[in-house]
């Protein structure tokens, strides 16, 4: 359903041409969890945001669902079925929790749909809805409600950004099982988190912005976790 | 009252028609109807140039309203009134004005309110101002508003101007005695080559007394708003003034701060942010499937009126 074609992305830093995501090839299918994982700074959230058209790649194509959209803004790829969890919620100043869950699902819902949206990420609709989406709010909070965004918008490919970063006391357990739940949607979650990479019917392991490694959870684990014993032992990468 | 007027009433006081109770209607530099309650006695000063409202002690959950139309153009109009609410009482006034002006000439409206609350009393006071007409005559407003607070008393007041007036200058002036307490929310939007000038001046006499304002302003196409604060701590009191601004295509914002401190225990603060909407919240909303417009909109309505 979605397939990313030679993606190259370039920054300048200091008055040079820093390369971000390099030849990136993926495919991806239908109603399949993928997790991106990998280093900090291998370009994991990048290419989420590429995918979003929150940035332009320098080059390559966007294909979803055989259509290029490598030209689409944001909100025309959102109507397309696409969703997206922040890694940093943003807030606002005099919107409601209850006015971004009706954006969200692009209608107003009464209060059955709403409690069963929140409920699902262990928030009580009672207690959030008429409360605007500000600072005030913890960062767990804040986190869940993005979460619960998505869940309104059942959208046919979601993308989440470190879901579990902040998550607070509610537990990975029933994060992954908001995954799980998400059957009928294609998931791309980008996760440093075991318990996150083991939901996933593909792990994308990235290095410097190159897709290093594809394959199932054992598979890519096991070399990460090769890795890091290496680097341990003082050898290298 | 012709269907421009109705509509008028509508958009100042959210009337459909004349209500039952106190009310008191201006139009184009006249009172056209005015009628006092058992609780509320509106009476003509002797000079002609306002009311007196007196709202009897102990008087709960009654309102009043005070709305002023003007459909001419070329009028200037000004007018005085003044309000005394007992002790113990418990109201709510709505006044405000609504200009429709399709002429060339300017129409002018200046309302001067005093309000003298007595121990114990609290009101609550919304006031509205609108400026429509496709004339090029001017829509001008430039309300003043003069609060005394007795001890333990409480005031909370509402202002807002959305849009089409093309000149106010919004003067308030509060003094606040032992346990007194005064909240003011302003929302203004302007829009084109609109100017809208706001002055605050609260003096907190007493110990205890308390005030809170917050401004939310949006600022469209070339309009210019400046926001003047002015707090002054006598006493063991607390004040705090927030101000923020929106800024869109080429508008300007000034935010002028005085915080003064006369006393050793006055708390007093000022908060002020203007800057254009963040790009985070457009992108937010954009993935939520808005357009970057209708993501724009969305963010003002909650900004001033979440």
């Amino acid at each position: 359903m979605l397939k990313l074609e030679n993606i190259n992305y370039f920054i300048m830093q200091n008055g040079k041409k820093k390369h971000i995501l390099k030849d990136v090839n993926l495919s991806f299918d239908e109603n399949k969890i993928y997790v991106i994982t990998g280093p900090n700074g291998s370009g994991k959230s990048t290419l989420l945001k590429l995918i979003m058209g929150i940035l332009q790649p320098s080059s390559g194509k966007v294909v979803f669902n055989g259509k290029d959209i490598t030209n689409l803004n944001i909100n025309e790829r959102a109507n397309m079925g696409m969703s997206y969890a922040f890694q940093q919620p943003v807030t606002f100043k005099g919107l409601k929790v209850e006015d971004l869950m009706n954006t969200a699902s692009g209608k107003k819902n009464d209060l059955t749909s709403l409690c069963s949206h929140l409920s699902m990420v262990g928030l009580c609709a009672r207690d959030y809805l008429n409360r605007p989406l500000d600072s005030k709010l913890s960062g767990g909070e804040l986190k869940r409600i993005e979460l619960a965004m998505v869940l309104a918008r059942k959208g046919k490919l979601n993308l989440f950004d470190e879901p579990e970063a902040g998550i607070d006391l509610w537990s990975f357990e029933n994060l992954t099982s908001i995954f799980k739940s998400l059957k009928s949607a294609t998931n791309i979650i980008v996760s440093h988190q075991n318990r996150v990479l083991e939901t996933a019917d593909e792990v994308i392991l990235l290095k410097q912005g190159k897709v290093e490694m594809l394959g199932g959870f054992e598979v890519v684990s096991k070399l990460i976790s090769q890795e890091k014993c290496t680097k341990l032992r003082g050898g290298h990468e | 009252m012709n269907k421009i007027e109705q509509a008028l009433l509508e958009k100042v006081s959210n009337l459909h028609k004349i209500p039952s109770g106190a009310f008191s209607l201006r139009s184009n530099g006249k009172v056209v109807k005015s009628s006092s309650t058992e609780d509320i006695e509106i009476v003509p000063k002797q000079d002609g140039s306002g009311v007196d409202v007196f709202v009897k002690p102990n008087v709960k959950n009654k309102s009043l309203h005070m709305p002023v139309i003007i459909t001419m153009g070329g009028l200037k109009d000004i007018v005085y009134n003044s309000f005394y609410i007992g002790e113990n009482a418990d109201v709510t006034i709505i006044a405000g004005c609504g200009i429709h002006n399709s002429t060339c000439n300017s129409s002018q409206h200046d309302g001067v309110h005093t309000f003298h609350l007595e121990k114990g009393s609290k009101l609550k006071y919304i006031e509205s101002h609108v400026g429509e007409g496709d004339g090029k005559g001017d829509k001008v407003l430039n309300p003043v508003t003069n609060i005394y607070l007795a001890e333990n008393s409480f005031m909370e007041m509402e202002t807002i101007q959305i849009e089409g007036v093309s000149s106010a200058i919004r003067k308030t002036f509060a003094q606040l005695t032992n346990d007194a307490k005064l909240i003011i929310n302003e929302k203004l939007m302007t829009n084109k080559q609109e100017k809208a000038k706001t002055e605050f001046k609260v003096e907190l006499l007493g110990e205890n007394s308390s005030v809170e304002v917050v401004s939310r302003s949006v600022a469209k196409g070339k309009s210019y708003q400046e926001f003047k604060s002015n707090l002054i701590g006598q006493g063991v009191c607390f004040g705090k003034v927030e101000c923020d601004g929106i800024l869109l295509d080429h508008a300007r914002i000034v935010s002028v701060p005085k915080i003064d401190a006369k006393n050793l225990n006055a708390t007093l603060i000022h908060e002020a942010t203007i800057g254009k909407i963040a790009g985070e919240e457009l992108v937010k909303l954009m993935t939520l499937g808005l357009s970057k417009q209708e993501a724009e909109e969305l963010i003002i309505k909650g900004f001033l009126f979440g």
